[in-house]
């Protein structure tokens, strides 16, 4: 493993029952490096986060993660490495303030903090994602671009080494995509690398570095946004065959 | 504030003397009524402290009290008082611990099902085990421990309940314990090692359930299986947490004082149909109060707030 990957995945499966949703995949995500993983619905690109984030087993292949062996690793310790994530459907914690949602990344860390900085490092967390003042307000009261900021912002409370996105900009309005895609580009400045599932192809030409692409678990096509997008396979996988073939 | 901090300790250690002299003061109706309220506030706390943030519904409080209480019967002669608590205690944890490990795994409705059947296979283990290895059908109780001394262990235990959950809540266990109960899923993703941080909670909650049975084994002087591993009292303890708000610290006791009166009432007056009032009562409180007395004061403080912050916001 090269010193500046973060994440090497090598020959992983995992089938349900007949189904076969990843299918000896093999990528690696390099440090600072926003790496894009699509593919049509169906593909296995959420299986394979599901994989990497501890929340299914692999059947088999390896998965290294900031030079520790994770596959079929606890979720928390995945997590106490360093690895941030928020899902397809946006998981905010709504019962509690923002505040709270924050520091719910921030208190388990091995890097513990006293309650005075925590309660500080919540409050940057919150500004850094776009959600100044908000620390005191419910969950429930945001807006959905709002509630995607608070859950990005509690994945960066564990000062993550690899951030998974799943979706991350869906939904978001034409303005709302633009602040989104600005948000990411801002964190892959700071040197964070990013795995990222995104259908949205303008967000996916301005901030991937390259593109794996999934089709029924396999992996089809792999490099530069540009390169991925116009490869026959991948527009076959998206759109089916052309009808004259 | 802090001078409002220090009125309610005041009240509170003068609310607990006042509790303290009790039986000094009345007759042994009152006392066996106060004893009973102890009994039921302790055991929907204890309840309250894993079930309200988790929201586990657990039917298995009958099976830890009848624990506690079976361990007073065989060892109260054998051994000192609070040797005999002390291995309650430690009887209760290890059970808990190894139902935990093994149920909290499950999902919500699965996990009811089998508290429920838990507290029913220990009672059929413990009838089995007397009639077939000790051959006897009930055990006495003979322990030199007066009604009094039963009420002021249970104070006792009532005031650690409360001071220990009050420092669960301010942990980073009582923390990791409402993430839990939010969205389990993302507790994990956070780090949190939940299967540690929900087997630890349920065995505190347990091992106090557990010492109100070996507490109150003594008033009985007779117990056979049938009256300590009573479902009843699992589904009592349930109402009184529901209807008083088990999202709170001291909202099962709001529900375990006002329904030990009306229990105690309606058993006293109708004796047969005590249950199905009972059952009418449970369904009122859930389709009425979802969210508990507690939840109706936290409705009226939201109402009030938002005026509040709109007035400091013109200001």
């Amino acid at each position: 493993m090269m010193a500046s990957t973060v994440l090497e995945i090598k020959g992983l499966v995992r089938a349900f029952g007949g189904l076969v949703a990843v299918n000896a995949l093999d990528m690696t995500v390099g440090s600072g490096e926003i790496v894009g993983l699509l593919g049509p619905n169906g593909s296995g690109k959420t299986t394979a986060l599901n994989l990497v984030s501890g929340v299914l087993r692999p059947d088999s292949g390896a998965i290294h993660f900031a030079g520790h062996d994770i596959a079929g690793m606890a979720t928390h310790r995945i997590a106490r490495l360093g690895l941030g994530r928020t899902f397809q459907l946006v998981r905010v914690l709504d019962g509690m303030n923002c505040a709270e949602n924050v520091r719910a990344g921030l208190a388990f860390h091995p890097a513990r903090l006293a309650r005075g900085e925590m309660d500080a490092a919540a409050i940057r967390l919150l500004e850094r994602v776009g959600l100044k003042d908000a620390d005191q307000r419910m969950a429930t009261e945001l807006t959905y671009i709002d509630r995607k900021r608070l859950e990005l912002a509690r994945a960066l409370a564990l000062k993550p080494r690899l951030l998974l996105l799943d979706e991350w900009l869906a939904g978001l309005n034409p303005s709302e995509l633009l602040i989104g895609i600005a948000l990411i580009r801002s964190l892959k400045e700071e040197g964070l690398s990013i795995l990222l599932v995104e259908h949205v192809m303008d967000a996916i030409r301005s901030l991937c570095d390259r593109c794996v692409v999934m089709n029924s678990g396999r992996k089809i096509a792999e490099g530069t946004p540009d390169k991925v997008l116009s490869d026959p396979a991948v527009i076959e996988a998206y759109l089916g065959a052309p009808a004259n073939a | 504030m802090s001078a409002m901090r220090l009125a309610a300790a005041l009240a509170a250690c003068a609310g607990l003397a006042v509790l303290a002299l009790l039986p000094v003061y009345v007759d042994a109706y009152y006392l066996a009524l106060a004893i009973g309220l102890l009994q039921f506030t302790v055991l929907a706390t204890a309840w309250g402290l894993f079930s309200g943030p988790t929201r586990y519904v657990s039917l298995a409080t009958t099976a830890f009290f009848g624990v506690g209480a079976y361990t007073v019967a065989v060892l109260g002669e054998l051994l000192p008082w609070p040797l005999v608590l002390l291995i309650a205690t430690a009887i209760g944890a290890v059970m808990a611990v190894v139902v935990g490990l093994s149920t909290l795994r499950l999902s919500g409705l699965h996990f009811v099902i089998f508290t429920f059947g838990l507290a029913e296979l220990i009672r059929q283990l413990v009838i089995w085990f007397e009639v077939n290895k000790s051959r006897v059908l009930g055990r006495y109780v003979f322990v030199d421990i007066t009604q009094k001394d039963i009420y002021w262990q249970l104070l006792a235990l009532a005031v650690a309940v409360f001071v220990i959950g009050w420092l669960i809540e301010r942990s980073r266990l009582g923390f990791a314990l409402r993430i839990i109960g939010e969205d389990e899923t993302v507790a994990k993703h956070c780090g949190i090692n939940v299967t540690v941080a929900k087997v630890t909670l349920f065995t505190i909650s347990a091992v106090f359930m557990t010492l109100v049975g070996a507490i109150m084994a003594p008033r009985w002087t007779y117990i056979e299986p049938s009256i300590v591993f009573n479902a009843t009292i699992s589904f009592e303890v349930v109402i009184m947490a529901l209807l008083g708000g088990a999202h709170r610290l001291w909202g099962p006791a709001l529900g375990a004082i006002p329904l030990t009166l009306l229990f105690e009432f309606l058993a006293a007056r109708f004796p047969t149909a005590s249950t199905l009032i009972m059952g009418v009562i449970f369904l009122l409180i859930v389709y009425a109060l979802p969210a508990g007395v507690v939840g109706l004061w936290d409705n009226f403080r939201r109402q009030w707030r938002p005026r509040r912050v709109e007035q400091e916001a013109k200001a």
